[in-house]
């Protein structure tokens, strides 16, 4: 028996994880268009931070999501979305999400 | 000055003095101000403030649908044919939810909507209220952009910012929710904003314009494929002028017809499932595909890894997220395409490329489109020519959805940018008697024909009360083949003959409705003379129904079966 599952084979290759930092609008809708670009294509996100900077009127989004194929096309609609000011991309190594799972032990 | 800036920029015209006013009536001061002169829709509770500051505009005629899905395809039929963002109207729950398909339509076809719906007040808002929806939440994946107005200030920006989207960029459908005590709430207006409208674009790069010139310059069997973006952008001259100096043969998505003249020496018309043969043959043998405002849609390309096997790729688009969303372009243009086709042309080269057009004459005529009895005027394709024979280019064509549709967009010829209307990428029944008004409201010198069937007109009939109403020119194709053809066709083709839930048992007399709502009717399959009987009610004024039978038992071909690679065309 040398077949590997599909979980098993899964693990091995441990899809690369990416963060990406968005710049929106700060208001009641914003964190709805967001996530629902990846709800409807069934692209779970992994981490989710929001919180406000500056004057309040803008907040920064930090996302957390494997990688994969759609990620560039996931990327420009993001883009897209009138309350998205900017979107940067990082690699997995970034420090944001690391420091937090400090909470989620 | 009409790029609006963000915020207090563009606090242009000072009123004479400051004035008090409601929400409700500051709307309707803004839309006056956009140069908006017809609205559609169905007032209700919660949207009853902005419909009494309404009835006091002297510039906006509401033109009053039977059915929110009705007004917002009257206001998308008056946006297709005239290019501007056309408002529809609609209430809070049932209204709103009403209006979503026609949204989604506009939003699939990049059409510029702006939909104002009544909310409950605020303060009930999340409490389940009566007829309290989250048209808002709803919205947000149908829309280009959503907006919940939290006080009367805000419309002060947010109404002129609605037309703005709309129209800038790639075109598409804005909503915005008023709640009915924003609507009731008075403040002092003492400047107003710029009305919204299409913003300049940030120019496209001129060095992929330059490679793509030389790509063009470079190819042997070069392909135009012009998209709905170009009909958007205004560019049908542009791109017609591109394809006669690089003589470059040229299709047309359905979105795109009209684009080029149906017989214009280069177009060979629309590709895809139900294309030409010769098309999707020519298609397959050319060295480059250079696609303007065209997103590659799977009706268009059929499976996509045989889609142009042998060529390179120059895609053209405003929205830079269909760069590469389905093909990998070897050279992507973010622009508008009419501006980034003006940089383009005079770089290109003029050629005769005598090979490839004869080749494409050749395929032509050994592959053209069959249209079997075309000098019947009972047929399919002969009724659609002989309603063609009645007309002039200048008359508007409208389409529902199913075989009728496509039988029309192969065999119509429509030869003007904006003449034709229908449902591409959402593909909605129920479209065309609508849409068709909105066309007819919007350019009431044409005469409208809308092409539909027996299942899609039974989808928005309660439109022809509308129709009456406001004695609109249009006429109504029904081509009656006791079915829903198409299913019938694909249950035919593709399910072994299983045909099921797809043939009418039971069917109304679509005449005596017609005379129910007031409308002049023709009976083609009595009439003695059916073409000079066809003539006359479509130059008679005023609205008016024209019956056909068709077989259930035509087919649309040629036809590229669903997942299948365009070269395996069943028939034609
Ligand atoms: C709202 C909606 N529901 C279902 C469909 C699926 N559908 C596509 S074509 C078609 C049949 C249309 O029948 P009809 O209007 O009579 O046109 P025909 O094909 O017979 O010419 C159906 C049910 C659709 N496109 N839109
Ligand atoms: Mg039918």
């Amino acid at each position: 028996m040398n077949a590997v599952s599909k979980n098993e084979n899964a693990a091995l290759a441990r899809p690369q994880r990416t963060v990406l930092e968005l710049e929106v609008n700060n208001h009641a809708g914003v964190m709805s268009h967001v996530v629902g670009l990846f709800s409807r294509r069934a692209y779970n996100v992994e981490g989710i931070l929001c919180l406000p900077v500056g004057d309040g009127s803008i907040s920064r989004i930090w996302l957390l999501v494997l990688e994969d194929r759609r990620l560039e096309q996931m990327v420009k609609q993001v883009e897209k979305l009138e309350d998205v000011r900017t979107v940067r991309r990082h690699g997995a190594d970034h420090a944001v999400f690391e420091r937090l799972e400090e909470f989620f032990r | 000055m009409n790029a609006p800036a963000p915020q207090t920029a563009r606090q242009t015209d000072a009123a004479p003095a400051s004035e008090t006013l409601t929400g409700a009536q500051i709307v309707v001061r803004l839309l006056e101000r956009q140069g908006v002169t017809t609205v559609s829709g169905i007032p209700g509770g919660a949207i009853l403030p902005f419909y009494d500051a309404l009835s006091a505009s002297e510039k906006i005629r509401h033109v009053l649908a039977r059915h929110e899905q009705g007004a917002g395809f009257i206001a998308q039929g008056m946006a297709r044919a005239s290019g501007q963002p056309a408002v529809c109207l609609a209430s809070s729950g049932p209204g709103a939810t009403n209006l979503l398909t026609a949204i989604a339509d506009a939003k699939l076809d990049s059409i510029p909507l702006v939909a104002i719906t009544g909310q409950v007040p605020r303060s009930m808002i999340g409490t389940d209220a009566f007829q309290e929806v989250d048209t808002y939440g709803l919205s947000i994946p149908i829309t280009k952009h959503n907006f919940l107005v939290n006080s009367a200030e805000e419309l002060l920006e947010v109404i002129p910012r609605a037309f703005t989207l709309a129209a800038s960029g790639r075109p598409g459908p804005v909503l915005v929710d008023i709640p009915k005590d924003v609507q009731a709430q008075a403040i002092e207006v003492s400047q107003w904003p710029a009305p919204g409208g299409r913003q300049a674009r940030p120019a496209p790069d001129m060095a992929a314009i330059e490679k793509a010139a030389a790509m063009i310059n470079a190819a042997e069997r070069p392909i135009l494929y012009l998209g709905g973006g170009v009909v958007h952008s205004g560019a049908a001259e542009a791109a017609v002028a591109l394809a006669e100096k690089a003589s470059l043969p040229t299709t047309m998505t359905l979105m795109a017809l009209g684009a080029m003249p149906v017989d214009h020496p280069l177009s060979i018309h629309m590709l895809g499932m139900h294309g030409a043969r010769y098309t999707n043959l020519l298609l397959e043998e050319c060295d480059l595909l250079i696609a303007v405002g065209a997103r590659f849609d799977d009706r268009a390309t059929g499976k996509v890894a045989a889609f142009c096997p042998k060529a390179q790729i120059i895609h053209i688009d405003i929205d830079p997220s269909e760069l590469d969303k389905i093909k990998n372009a070897h050279v992507g243009i973010a622009g508008d395409v009419g501006e980034v086709l003006e940089k383009l042309s005079p770089l290109v080269e003029a050629h005769l490329r005598k090979r490839w057009l004869t080749h494409m004459g050749d395929l032509r005529s050994r592959f053209r489109l069959q249209r079997p009895n075309l000098e019947d005027p009972r047929s399919h394709y002969g009724l659609i020519q002989a309603v063609a024979d009645c007309l002039d280019d200048s008359a508007s064509i409208a389409t529902d959805v199913g075989q009728h549709q496509m039988w029309v967009a192969q065999a119509y010829p429509l030869r003007r940018p904006r003449q034709w209307l229908t449902s591409g990428g959402l593909g909605t029944m129920g479209f065309g008697v609508p849409a068709a008004l909105g066309a007819a409201l919007a350019e009431p010198e044409r005469t409208v024909v809308c092409f539909t069937g027996d299942g899609s007109i039974l989808m928005n009939i309660q439109e022809l009360a509308t129709i009456a109403e406001a004695g609109a020119n249009l006429k109504i194709v029904l081509m009656n083949n006791d079915a829903l053809g198409l299913v019938y066709q694909q249950q035919e083709l593709f399910y072994g003959k299983r045909y099921f839930a797809s043939k009418f048992a039971g069917q109304p007399d679509f005449l005596k409705i017609a005379e129910g709502f007031g409308i002049d009717t023709l009976d083609l399959d009595t009439a003695a003379a059916p073409r000079a009987a066809l003539r006359q009610a479509l130059q008679r004024p005023g609205p008016c129904l024209i019956h056909a039978f068709i077989d259930m038992n035509e087919k649309v071909y040629p036809m590229v079966p669903p997942g299948a690679a365009n070269t395996d065309m069943i028939g034609g």
